[in-house]
């Protein structure tokens, strides 16, 4: 494939790659920081296929898209990482598994 | 070299991304994370996303991810502890990953035009900050006002829910 021209193709795959990765730290890591890490890494997943997209396609809304998820990504960092502060006071942890109490 | 530029972002960020999510320490965590996504601000202007690319380096690597770093700062977050991962969790990772693969492999069938190599002379026009700005204050006005609520209500979310109580 090395010497095969760039397609959207490529793009969407490393897309979904990436997406899988950040699935795997979302579903397999415990501390709640690395989770949002993770988070962050599924968000950038699918903004590189939206890029992809509007470069081959040659429009320019789906960039106008990521500009808005990048702008809601920092809000919820924001308040995620609020949230964990806050848990972190009361419990002093910050391990998924810690926070059960809403598990029923 | 459009290829090799291709080929060697895209191992570098999954690389930096494996990192980010594999790594034991958080501090570690946070800079290859920082690593992953400075290799994709520099796949977007490789997609001639010039001005996206701008802002991912300046909102994420930037902002985000020094936000990230103060919270493990004030938190003192030690290094997690090795435990053995639950079958049902692998199961779960395995069946995203089927998804994932099914998905985007169905999605590349079903476009004869993902599969064509992008003639960059024929489609020029790369979107620069000017156009973005027009639509974002013409046809996307609404959603970009919107915008502006969100983050203020994120703020004063966040100040309140750190707030310590005035009695303890």
């Amino acid at each position: 494939m090395m010497g095969a021209e760039i397609t959207l193709g490529h793009y969407l795959s490393l897309s979904g790659l990436l997406f899988l990765v950040g699935l795997a730290g979302v579903l397999l890591r415990r501390s709640l920081l690395i989770v949002m890490m993770s988070l962050e890494l599924l968000l950038n997943a699918a903004n590189l296929a939206l890029v992809a997209a509007a470069r081959f396609q040659g429009i320019p809304d789906p960039q106008v898209a990521v500009f808005f998820v990048i702008t809601v990504a920092a809000a919820e960092v924001a308040v995620g990482l609020a949230i964990l502060v806050a848990i972190f006071r009361l419990k002093k942890t910050t391990s998924a598994e810690d926070f059960a109490t809403l598990k029923f | 070299m459009e290829q090799f530029f291709f080929w060697s972002l895209a191992a570098c960020l999954l690389l930096a991304a494996t990192a980010a999510v594999t790594l034991r320490n958080p501090v570690s965590n946070a800079v290859a994370l920082v690593a992953a996504l400075v290799f994709q601000a520099a796949l977007f202007v490789s997609l001639e996303a010039t001005f996206l690319a701008a802002v991912q380096v300046i909102v994420y690597a930037g902002a985000v991810m020094v936000l990230f770093l103060f919270v493990i700062m004030l938190l003192d977050v030690k290094a997690e502890a090795r435990r053995p991962i639950p079958w049902s969790k692998v199961l779960a990772v395995l069946a995203g990953g089927a998804a994932v693969v099914v998905g985007v492999a169905r999605l590349v069938a079903a476009f004869p035009a993902a599969r064509e190599p992008l003639h960059w002379s024929a489609k020029a026009a790369p979107f620069g900050a000017r156009e973005l700005g027009t639509l974002l204050f013409s046809s996307y006005a609404p959603l970009f006002l919107t915008t502006g609520v969100l983050l203020l209500v994120a703020t004063i979310g966040v100040v309140v829910l750190c707030r310590r109580d005035p009695e303890s």
